[in-house]
């Protein structure tokens, strides 16, 4: 399973790359795993604002629907269109492919995320 | 996933690297290397799959044929000595108990197939039903192992093991005590994936053995191991049902589409009167196969809506591996069932737009001799 340093990470296994007071949002390696197969990807709307832990996208595999869950609060400012034709490349390569775009709204929430070895830590537990 | 029940093939699914998860109480794999590609395996060359968790039911007795007869809605008469029948049970009230297979061995022994979720229920019904026959009823089921070997490659593959010809062995039917490798087994030419394919019926300790030495030489012939997940999406893909989506106590096998294996005109059996009542006042509702337009996934549960209201259900609903399309079943009422008949899938808050396309939405390959 791939960690990806200098980036966060949520419980709900969701990477965060920040820059400035914008942030990238996608899905774990350990995510797309559990999945399996990705077959579609709905999209929030750009000028969405979402709260920590709304509901930000819905994650189709070939058996089930799995929401993904905002990990911090912002307004969103693009997302990758990308997805729409090719969701299998958040299997392929989840961390090249990001989901969505936010304006972070308060840059403290960062506090309550993990660095990769947290995130490391918190897989393993996971797991058993 | 303590207290749920194992196959005897547990370890080698956990060796093959299949993810388990539960099933109607059963630790299975859901997948191995991936749905898609299990799936695509299975209709190019050839998939194995541990179908161990179904149930058997053996009946014998003088009144056999009597008791069967009377127990399933297809007619049991038709059948010769080793030959297979896809039947259901009926409530009263029309309703499915279970769908099944019914092997004849001979006028006195029986062979039933059922479901794992339903194998107590069944059980139960069998014997409440079967107080005016001389018969033995036995849940063999935890006794019985099941292979099945499914995919253009089957034959081939299983060729290679088994004393018998298999081209012997025509659809629908199957050969008692023939010998794979040694193993002595009940070898059947049925399937639920719409491709040519055998079940391998054996004893628990020796079903590991078969299924590495089925690995063992198909390996060459592309045979790969198969999960539920594909299973399902390869038997929706040919319109084959499944109890709990396109069959259940409240869906008839008439509002299933499934009245071909429904006969009214034979003798009496249980639900007889509530079916051909069902047929004579007209279906009101029945399943339809479903095709998305707009961009969606359907899945099993989903409100069907038309004309601004709520106007029924997915039974079954995927984004097809064969058909490459976002298609379902889905039971609505008759006035919908028309093909192009627009109708809409509400997709968690989303309302999008679907038609009414045929449920065969792939051709299957038997091999009918």
């Amino acid at each position: 399973m791939k960690i990806v340093e200098g980036i966060y990470y949520s419980k709900d296994h969701e990477w965060i790359k920040v820059e400035g007071d914008k942030a990238c949002i996608g899905i774990t390696d350990y995510a797309q795993h559990a999945l399996g197969e990705i077959v579609y990807v709905e999209m929030p709307e750009v000028d969405d604002e979402l709260d920590s832990g709304d509901a930000f996208s819905v994650i189709e595999s070939v058996k089930a629907a799995s929401d993904a869950y905002m990990p911090l609060s912002g307004t969103v400012i693009e997302i990758n269109e990308e997805l729409e034709d090719s969701p299998e490349l958040l299997n392929s390569s989840p961390y090249e492919s990001w989901i969505l775009k936010v304006k972070i709204s308060d840059l403290s929430e960062l506090d309550s995320l993990m660095n990769h070895e947290d995130y490391k830590a918190f897989c393993e537990s996971e797991s058993h | 996933m303590q207290n749920l029940k194992k196959t005897a093939l547990f370890d080698t699914h956990e060796k093959y690297g299949g993810k388990i998860i539960d099933f109607s109480g059963w630790q299975l794999p859901v997948q191995y290397e991936g749905i898609t590609s299990e799936h695509e395996s299975t209709r190019n060359k050839a998939g194995l799959f541990d179908v161990s968790h179904m149930g058997e039911v053996e009946i014998k007795g003088k009144d056999a044929f009597k008791f069967v007869q009377n127990l399933v809605t297809n007619d049991v008469s038709v059948l010769e000595d080793n030959q297979v029948l896809y039947t259901f049970m009926c409530y009263e009230h029309g309703g499915v108990v279970d769908d099944l297979l019914v092997y004849r061995f001979d006028e006195e022994h029986f062979f039933l197939v059922i479901n794992a979720g339903n194998i107590d229920k069944d059980f139960e019904w069998m014997k409440m039903n079967s107080e005016e026959y001389d018969i033995e009823l036995m849940n063999i089921s935890d006794q019985v192992s099941q292979l099945a070997i499914q995919g253009p490659s089957a034959q081939e593959i299983l060729q290679k093991l088994i004393d018998v010809d298999l081209t012997q062995i025509h659809f629908f039917y199957c050969k008692r005590n023939v010998n794979i490798d040694g193993v002595s087994c009940l070898v059947s030419r049925t399937g639920y994936t719409g491709e040519d394919g055998f079940e391998i019926y054996l004893d628990n300790d020796r079903a590991e053995y078969v299924w590495e030495k089925l690995m063992e030489v198909g390996k060459e012939l592309g045979l790969k191991p198969v999960g539920l997940g594909a299973r399902d999406t390869l038997r929706f893909e040919v319109a084959l049902p499944l109890y709990g989506n396109e069959l259940s106590k409240d869906i008839t096998p008439l509002e299933a589409g499934l009245g071909f294996f429904v006969k009214l005109e034979k003798d009496d059996f249980i639900g007889k009167d509530a079916l051909i009542k069902q047929k004579s006042d007209g279906l009101k509702r029945k399943i339809v196969g479903f095709e998305m337009i707009d961009k969606g996934i359907p899945r099993h549960g989903y409100e069907v809506w038309a004309d601004g209201k709520q106007i029924g259900f997915v039974t079954t609903g995927y984004a097809s591996p064969t058909v490459k399309k976002n298609i379902g079943f889905a039971m609505v009422p008759i006035e919908y069932s028309k093909l192009d008949t627009p109708i809409e899938i509400k997709v968690r808050k989303r309302i999008l737009k679907a038609k009414v396309v045929s449920k065969r939405f792939y051709t299957k390959s038997y091999k009918k001799v």
